[in-house]
């Protein structure tokens, strides 16, 4: 087992929303970014849900990971276990809203079951066991991970509703000018990179 | 069992007409991270053939007695016991691709497509055409793949597969190495194919 590198859990926080950002550097969660951003409102309340979503799954998969896994020599079906913590996650996490807060189920519930196949969260857990985080670490990089998502959906869709009205080139809108908007705002935070570096 | 009409009419829908990375939008994750390298991205696109053909067919074979309501779970768990198995010999045979792909051979496992194809054909089809239909959906993903990567790899570093093919030793362009030049290209392939479909159907209606 590698040793943990040694980069301060705030560090990994900001560098996992900013310089290594899910969507904009890593190319995770691409599916529901693009197809689910028309509108800020359910953009914004998906992050939400994905922000809660990752941060929970990371800290679960790093315990069953180095407690259950790695003592038992199971790390080679790391992807089905993984996998299957973060469906069960989410079903108890929706039931649990559903009985408790109804009014953020309400806004939420429509996204959870979208979710499990967000390459972004089940991205996370891969890339916290290639880099060995320990558990604060690993808490941190979920959660910057993240809200990064969030970031960056609710960015695009704030740009898209602007642009909705406006004339475009032919064959231009849909999908082809979202992946355009997203190269433009992944250039802007190719800015922010050498300010953190975790890799 | 299967004409040979049957099969081009097949080949021509999954890897043309409707393309799961062009047309469909799907598949989109895992296949923008590794198209720096022309020869990552063939691995990867090998793997996806591999894991949508074979889970296509299993599934099918499966498919009278997976319960309805848990089909999703139980068709998650054989697409990842095909991509675990794709990672070992990837691990053992190409160790140095195996590392720079990272986690993203883990990550076919939530790749749309295969989920896609499971749940669009597969579910209904029996499991050879199943088996061929995924197959093509694969190569479809590929050709696209490789396509971005040529064009990353070329202006990037300036070589193909490896090969320098810089021989002015023209300034190679950083940026396409980089995350942006990714969603630059496949939004103008995107753009194009729009355009030149819309012109065929006179009358539009196909964007989106």
């Amino acid at each position: 087992m590698a040793e943990a590198p040694a980069i301060s859990p705030i560090v990994i926080l900001l560098a996992s929303v900013f310089t290594s950002n899910m969507v904009l550097s890593n190319f995770l969660g691409m599916c529901s970014f693009i197809s689910i951003s028309s509108e800020y409102k359910t953009a914004s309340g998906l992050g939400a849900a994905v922000a809660m979503v990752t941060t929970i799954t990371t800290v679960l998969n790093w315990l069953v990971y180095r407690l259950i896994m790695v003592p038992l020599g199971l790390e080679y079906l790391r992807y089905i276990i993984f996998i299957v913590v973060i469906a069960a996650t989410v079903q108890i996490i929706e039931m649990a809203l559903d009985r408790y807060f109804p009014e953020l189920h309400m806004k939420l519930g429509v996204f959870l079951p979208l979710i499990t196949v967000n390459c972004a969260i089940f991205g996370v857990s891969l890339f916290m066991v290639i880099r060995s985080y320990n558990f604060v670490q690993a808490l941190f990089f979920g959660l910057g991970s993240g809200l990064g998502w969030w970031l960056a959906i609710s960015a695009l869709a704030a740009i898209r509703m602007k642009i909705a009205k406006n004339k475009l080139l032919r064959g231009l809108d849909g999908p082809a000018i979202t992946f355009i908007i997203t190269g433009i705002m992944a250039l802007a935070f190719v800015g922010f990179s050498g300010i953190f570096v975790i890799q | 069992m299967i004409s040979g009409a049957q099969l081009k009419a097949l080949a021509k829908r999954n890897i043309w007409d409707e393309n799961q990375v062009l047309r469909q939008i799907l598949g989109i994750c895992s296949m923008l991270a590794v198209t720096n390298l022309l020869s990552n991205s063939l691995v990867m696109g090998i793997g996806l053939i591999f894991t949508v053909s074979l889970s296509s067919w299993t599934i099918s074979l499966l498919r009278q007695w997976i319960p309805h309501r848990v089909r999703m779970i139980v068709q998650t768990l054989i697409i990842a016991s095909y991509v675990i198995f794709f990672d070992i010999i990837i691990k053992a045979n190409l160790p140095e691709i195996s590392r720079s792909l990272g986690p993203y051979v883990g990550l076919i496992i939530t790749n749309c497509i295969i989920m896609g194809r499971a749940e669009a054909f597969a579910q209904s089809n029996p499991p050879l055409l199943s088996l061929l239909d995924g197959f093509f959906a694969g190569v479809g993903y590929t050709v696209v793949l490789v396509a971005v990567a040529f064009i990353r790899e070329l202006l990037g570093f300036g070589t193909i597969f490896g090969f320098n093919v810089n021989f002015l030793a023209l300034e190679t362009w950083t940026l396409m190495v980089m995350p942006p030049a990714a969603f630059f290209i496949i939004g103008v392939f995107i753009w194009i194919l729009n355009i030149r479909s819309q012109g065929k159907v006179s009358g539009g209606g196909r964007n989106g």
